[in-house]
């Protein structure tokens, strides 16, 4: 299959074609039905070995990744890695150098530096390496598990399986991703994965949360928010990156809240089908109020819930390098 | 007594060129003509298909020493740099701790005078380069410093840097400034625009380095002082000083031999040996330098060589330092940026005879300590001269460096054009392309 995930580093899903997203979609949901097994757990990647490598804090993507993992049946070496080491004089090189010493299979890494995940790729190039996000550049299987979750929604709605189903309901499907863009790893993976699904994606954000090249994004920005909410089939709303700095590009969070929070009125416009996402953790009273996030159409325990096949569809593909034999 | 003749090259002077045999006697030129018969014990120089001038005079060298000499010391830096073909090099006083007083300047010079170039440095504008306070211009100009520089920064604040240039003035002494206004380029690694925006890195953008060559230009109008720009590399900022110069404001300026050569694309891979400052911008910038270089508009090439240890080239895009190293490669890629007809007059003046002026290392300059450079390869000058070969094809590689650092981006590239001989205070310092 062209440009599939198989046998390849997952760093990016900006090369990924339609059909290699499909791919990584049908493998997932193979997964689903393993952990509602009582016994969640499949041989395929046995005697494998799996290093978690998080140089920046985080507690769903790596526990997700750990736990997909577990379920294929690899060994997981998790190295706590502080932020502070790299900063203390140990290179890329050689905190990667180390951890494959120990002999590895794949590594799966989140660090605070754009790139970080690509730089490791090359100085280990016999190990494979999944981005479990870094910096404001990716986060392929956020992307990736929320283009899932989307699927598997509305193909429940529809009385059928997301495999059935195919990219289809992807076509045309209207996607408004509100908040800060510019700082969002999510965002540029989401993005990708939406668009090369066939999706048409909008975004609505202050100007300054906005890549200054917004106009070379496949993207349209929207003028009335509140116009766009009522057009959405799916509303994905992006963590305020206070840690990143965007506090300073925004008066202040009140005003954000005000001009592009999803509050309770806002949460009026939309059509009681539209979706509404979060890749969490959410900054509740900020970016969505409270109790939108607890509406029935807010589908964000899914989207946790979703990660774990997704990353065990991308450790499979692409330690093993196959998709059969999945059951 | 020691002797060179530099066989049936085509001698380069600063508006005509012709075939001609050079002797070299006593660290001076001694005679120019065709047919000239070597004295006994006399080494020639075969320059036949060569292209034989002044020596290089690099007005940008990041020599580490002191403090980073793990990248780079005094030595090995001028050794590369006469690989590269260079007979003199400006030290910029970026070291640890900074050149800004004349205990520290004397050090660089007296090890520079112990290397087989002339080695000139240039003082820090203000102490510590930290942009705060003037440092003691006028004593280290009585040592020979006639070019200051707080580059790897520029002096931000408006007001001094006004000061500088007015208490400059009178000593007859030039400024140079890395122009990035560093609030406008805060915490960016890359050139800002879509390249940078697609891999999430915060973005230095042009308008960082145009709007200091602005605020700079008039500073220039309003003091009077001497300003040189370093490594300019967008369209804009060569635009502005051209408008400059009709003003008649004595300012020259610099391009750097990767902003000729390398787009921001080079950074997709996220490798930090792409990383400089200020960064490498989109291609119609390249182009635009590719074109002042043809058209004889770019005073000097200039390489911001900049030696770093390997490991720290190794940490992610963001965190790495920017440089990269210039010396070894800077002629071919000079060369390479001329064109399909590349004038060779034009080569030794943006190489040579201009960055020479602006470091007043020329004949007639008032030099403290060092020989003449740039000049017309003409009887009676000191003999820093270059042999250069603009027909040899050859292939970059980094194990073949001279720096103690390796942070080349070339490594594999084919150049064409090569340095087959250095003659630097007198001495053949390289010959068929390697140290002697």
């Amino acid at each position: 299959m062209n440009g599939s995930i198989r046998g390849q580093n997952l760093l990016t899903l900006n090369d990924l074609s339609r059909e290699a997203l499909v791919e990584v979609l049908d493998t997932a949901e193979s997964f689903v039905e393993v952990n509602r097994r009582t016994i969640k757990k499949v041989p395929a990647l046995k005697g494998r070995v799996v290093a978690s490598l998080f140089f920046e804090e985080s507690t769903r993507t790596r526990l997700s990744f750990e736990t997909a993992a577990k379920r294929l049946s690899a060994d997981v070496l998790s190295l706590a890695v502080a932020s502070s080491s790299v900063k203390k004089g140990e290179s890329l090189r050689d905190t990667i150098a180390t951890i494959d010493a120990l002999g590895i299979d794949a590594v799966v890494m989140r660090h605070q530096s754009s790139g970080a995940a690509m730089q490791v790729s090359r100085y280990v190039p016999q190990v494979r390496v999944i981005n479990a996000g870094d910096g404001l550049h990716q986060h392929p299987t956020q992307g990736l598990l929320d283009a899932f979750t989307v699927r598997q929604v509305l193909s429940e709605r529809a009385g059928t399986s997301g495999v059935e189903t195919g990219a289809e309901l992807f076509d045309g499907l209207k996607v408004l991703i509100v908040g800060d863009i510019r700082h969002s790893r999510v965002a540029r993976s989401d993005i990708a994965a939406y668009s090369a699904l066939g999706c048409q994606v909008r975004v609505a954000a202050p100007g300054t949360l906005l890549p200054s090249d917004i106009e070379n994004w496949p993207v349209q920005v929207v003028n009335d928010y509140d116009e766009a909410l009522e057009w959405a089939d799916v509303v994905a709303l992006l963590r305020l990156q206070r840690e990143r700095g965007s506090g300073s590009f925004v008066p202040s969070l009140g005003e954000f809240t005000q001009t592009f929070g999803l509050t309770l009125a806002r949460a009026k416009r939309l059509r009681p089908t539209t979706l509404i996402m979060h890749p969490g953790p959410m900054n509740r009273g900020v970016e969505i109020d409270s109790r939108v996030a607890d509406l029935p159409s807010a589908v964000v325990e899914r989207q946790v819930a979703n990660g774990v096949p997704i990353r065990m569809a991308v450790l499979y593909l692409t330690v093993a390098g196959t998709n059969e034999g999945v059951s | 007594m020691s002797s060179f003749l530099l066989r049936a090259g085509l001698v380069v002077g600063p508006q005509t060129s012709r075939v001609a045999d050079v002797l070299v006697i006593d660290g001076k030129v001694a005679d120019v003509g065709t047919d000239l018969s070597a004295p006994p014990g006399c080494h020639v120089v075969d320059a036949r298909e060569c292209w034989v001038g002044p020596g290089f005079v690099d007005l940008h060298t990041h020599l580490r020493e002191p403090g980073r000499e793990e990248a780079e010391t005094i030595e090995s830096g001028a050794l590369a740099g006469a690989v590269g073909g260079y007979t003199a090099l400006m030290a910029m006083p970026n070291t640890e701790p900074t050149l800004d007083n004349v205990a520290l300047v004397s050090y660089v010079l007296d090890r520079g005078a112990r290397t087989p170039l002339d080695i000139a440095v240039a003082g820090a504008i203000t102490v510590g380069r930290r942009g705060e306070n003037l440092a003691p211009l006028a004593e280290m100009a009585e040592l020979g410093v006639r070019l200051f520089s707080d580059d790897g920064m520029g002096v931000q604040d408006p007001s001094l840097m006004r000061r500088a240039l007015t208490y400059a003035r009178p000593l007859g002494v030039r400024l140079a400034q890395h122009c990035e206004d560093e609030l406008l380029a805060a915490g960016g690694s890359m050139n800002e625009g879509a390249v940078s925006s697609r891999l999430g890195l915060v973005g230095r953008p042009a308008l960082a380095e145009e709007l200091m060559v602005q605020r700079d230009i008039e500073l220039v109008a309003l003091t009077g002082g001497a300003l040189h720009f370093m490594h300019l590399s967008t369209a804009r900022s060569l635009e502005l000083v051209a408008q400059a110069r009709l003003r008649g404001l004595p300012v020259t300026f610099e391009v750097a031999p990767h902003h000729l050569t390398l787009d921001e694309t080079s950074c997709e891979q996220f490798d930090p040996i792409f990383k400089v400052h200020p960064p490498l911008r989109p291609r119609a910038d390249v182009d635009a330098l590719r074109e002042a270089l043809r058209a004889g508009t770019i005073d000097a090439v200039a390489t911001d060589h900049a030696p770093h240890a390997p490991e720290l080239k190794d940490l992610p895009f963001d965190e790495a330092p920017a440089g990269m190293l210039g010396l070894e490669y800077a002629a071919a890629l000079t060369f390479e940026a001329l064109g399909d007809a590349p004038n060779p007059q034009l080569f030794f003046s943006v190489l040579s005879r201009e960055p020479a002026r602006i470091a007043q290392l020329r004949h007639d300059d008032v030099r403290v300590r060092h020989g003449a450079h740039g000049g017309c390869v003409s009887e009676g000058e000191d003999a820093n001269l270059v042999v250069f070969d603009p027909l040899m094809s050859w292939t970059a590689r980094n194990e073949d460096l001279h720096s103690h650092a390796v942070n080349s981006p070339y490594d594999g590239r084919t150049m064409t054009g090569r340095v087959r001989a250095t003659l630097a205070k007198g001495a053949l310092v390289v010959n068929d392309g390697s140290l002697v």
